[in-house]
């Protein structure tokens, strides 16, 4: 793992203007938590505290010439990211702003498909910051908007003073039919803790899901919520019963999959196809699989077409063997995700 | 046998040049170290991220924006400033002309000090001169750009699908090739615009080096250098490139053809310096492996010195006559 510890960890930070961005931002650079952090933003100006290593990039959305149109990276973040890291030691962390109107799906892609980028840092997680008030009419009037809650694996749901808590509900529980697995934490004046957006290890296989130990139980009808949960435990868990959303017109739609021990000769085949076909569709999917004699748990997780997977830890004495998995798309087909995915069941 | 006088920095190597025949070392950090009669340096910038050489001078960009030319004096010399975006490239051509970039914008500076600026619709990736005339090529997404630098003209738009993040004109101005962000070459003609790919690349290609009166087209980015032959009509389409210094552990990330002869210096990314010859491929030890990959090499004039840095900032000089 040692190579793991000398890549620098990235943060992405994704939201509209007046989302409290910029908020966080700063609290991020100026509070005492012994970190130094490079921050790449679009523009300058939008930061108030004078930190030395705050660079502005131009977005450059690069498509890779291999015929395939959700491949793409950040061309401007390979550049930058390869500039900051001849210098290490610098930093601890880079933090990486993007616009209300950028989409997130580049950017985690640069993190795994650029082999420089790759070697020198691992994204951490994508941390999308909410305005409680106006994301209602940010979901209908854009695409950008969905994909960020998409993509996220942290949302900060902020200003939650503006609405009220009828409003609050119906907003979280949007989020939450968009995102089953991201954390949602709601705040007012971005006052989130900051160890729950750095540092987190989202896309690290080996962490991601033992921060969440019940990873896609939130919305199971068994789960009760323990003192282990790593969620917000407010008011009376609207975002345990999916009440559809009030809010229509939402293309991005969530698909949970949950099945017993997978046969791998099946399993890694149908995941492949299913990400080759529908890969532009699938924005994310997250996943723990039980193979059928195999004493570890496997977890998967996706961006597009990238597939990763690996091993994580031995199942404990007593957990159920069952496969979770969730995708996270536009035009997904629940039936036939579910219908092939537990064909492939051992 | 080769030997090595090493010098010992503690930052990442990314230029070697030869100025007035002392070598020259540019640093990320934004020293540049050079060996004249003991160890000097000069500091550049605050980060330092790209550099060219024509001889007289090394031309440096920074993270403070600004473009500099050091002299083998130690002396370094503010050539622009343009704020605090980072300088992405620099390029350095004929009769004392410096290019440079930052962001969508290219700008030449002549010899005069008179400085034109060129606006693209996407950033400039990749800049170099033609060895005549004032022409200067732009990479960028989707292809190349090549401007009059000094005249006016309507620019040549060389298209082809993909990210094209460095550019380089053969030594005889026939050929310009681009490296790109998939792991491969392009190139055209420039007579007739006819296209050539070069592909098959396990990594990205970072390094290039034209060998004498641009014959062949030595690259990095596989286990071997990947010399192309250049010397054909159409240069390398049909043709299999040779495949210099295989290793079996580790990749070439640096190449630099020697002066005169049909020879190219292959650094490693364990550091190791091996010098290959074309004709039948014999290989020569220039340098062990070290701690890190090499990134910079340069040969002097004569192609009896090679100077070559690190990713860990070990440096030095090989010495091939003694």
């Amino acid at each position: 793992m040692s190579e793991q510890q000398s890549q620098i960890p990235v943060t992405v930070l994704t939201g509209y203007l007046g989302s409290g961005k910029t908020t966080l931002l700063n609290r991020i650079l100026s509070e005492d938590h012994g970190k130094r952090y490079a921050v790449i933003v679009n523009e300058f100006g939008e930061i108030g505290i004078d930190n030395d290593l705050i660079v502005e990039s131009d977005e450059e959305i690069y498509e890779m010439n291999n015929g395939c149109v959700c491949c793409t990276v950040r061309g401007d973040l390979v550049r930058v990211v390869e500039g900051l890291t001849r210098r290490p030691g610098r930093f601890d962390a880079i933090i990486v702003e993007t616009t209300g109107l950028a989409d997130p799906a580049p950017v985690a892609q640069t993190f795994f498909m650029d082999e420089d980028v790759r070697a020198k840092t691992r994204l951490d997680a994508v941390v999308a910051l909410v305005d409680a008030k106006h994301l209602p009419l940010r979901l209908k009037d854009s695409n950008e908007a969905q994909d960020q809650i998409a993509f996220a694996d942290v949302v900060v749901l902020n200003k939650t003073d503006l609405v009220t808590p009828q409003e609050l509900a119906e907003v979280e529980a949007t989020i939450r039919a968009i995102n089953p697995s991201a954390r949602i934490h709601r705040t007012e004046r971005a006052r989130v803790a900051l160890s729950e957006v750095l540092d987190r290890g989202a896309f690290d296989l080996q962490r991601a899901l033992d921060n969440d130990p019940h990873f896609l139980d939130h919305d199971h009808p068994d789960h009760v919520c323990g003192p282990d949960c790593d969620h917000d435990h407010e008011h009376d868990h609207h975002h345990h019963h999916h009440a559809p959303s009030a809010i229509h017109d939402i293309g991005v739609t969530s698909v949970s999959l949950r099945g017993g021990e997978m046969d791998p000769r099946k399993f890694f085949p149908w995941i492949e196809k299913i990400t080759q076909m529908d890969g532009p569709n699938i924005l994310r999917l997250k996943g723990i699989i039980a193979f059928r004699d195999d004493p570890d748990r496997y977890v998967v997780q996706g961006v597009h077409m990238i597939v990763e997977g690996d091993h994580q830890r031995p199942w404990k004495e007593g957990e159920k063997r069952e496969s979770r998995l969730v995708f996270i798309g536009r035009e997904l087909d629940a039936e036939r995700l579910r219908r092939t995915f537990e064909a492939c069941q051992a | 046998m080769p030997t090595v006088a090493p010098l010992d920095l503690d930052a990442h190597c990314l230029a070697c040049a030869w100025l007035d025949d002392i070598p020259h070392f540019a640093l990320a950090d934004g020293m540049v170290h050079r060996l004249d009669h003991g160890h000097k340096w000069v500091k550049a910038h605050d980060g330092l991220l790209c550099a060219a050489a024509d001889g007289a001078r090394l031309v440096t960009g920074g993270e403070d924006g600004r473009v500099m030319a050091v002299t083998s004096d130690g002396h370094a010399r503010c050539l622009a400033e343009l704020g605090r975006k980072w300088i992405g490239s620099v390029a350095t051509g004929p009769q004392g002309a410096v290019a440079f970039a930052s962001g969508r914008l290219a700008h030449v500076r002549l010899a005069d000090g008179n400085t034109r600026t060129f606006q693209h619709p996407r950033s400039v990736e990749g800049l170099a001169f033609a060895p005549k005339g004032m022409r200067l090529a732009v990479a960028r997404y989707n292809g190349a750009t090549l401007h009059f630098a000094a005249a006016e003209g309507r620019p040549t738009e060389l298209e082809w699908a993909g990210a094209h993040t460095g550019v380089t004109f053969s030594p005889d101005g026939r050929f310009l090739v681009t490296t790109m962000q998939e792991n491969a070459l392009h190139g055209w003609k420039l007579a007739d615009g006819k296209h050539m790919r070069m592909a098959g690349y396990p990594a990205k290609v970072k390094s290039f080096s034209w060998s004498a009166k641009g014959r062949w087209l030595a690259t990095s980015g596989a286990p071997a250098a990947i010399v192309w032959p250049f010397h054909a009509k159409d240069g390398p389409m049909g043709k299999t490139p040779l495949e210099l210094g295989t290793r079996g552990d580790t990749m070439v990330t640096q190449v630099c053809c020697h002066p005169t002869e049909e020879i190219a210096a292959i650094g490693y990314g364990d550091g190791m310096i091996l010098a290959a010859r074309f004709a039948d491929g014999k290989e020569v030890l220039l340098r062990r492996a070290g701690k890190g990959a090499v990134t910079a090499m340069r040969w002097d004039g004569e192609g009896r010195r090679l100077a070559f840095g690190c990713e860990t900032g070990e440096c030095g000089v090989v010495d091939i006559s003694a």
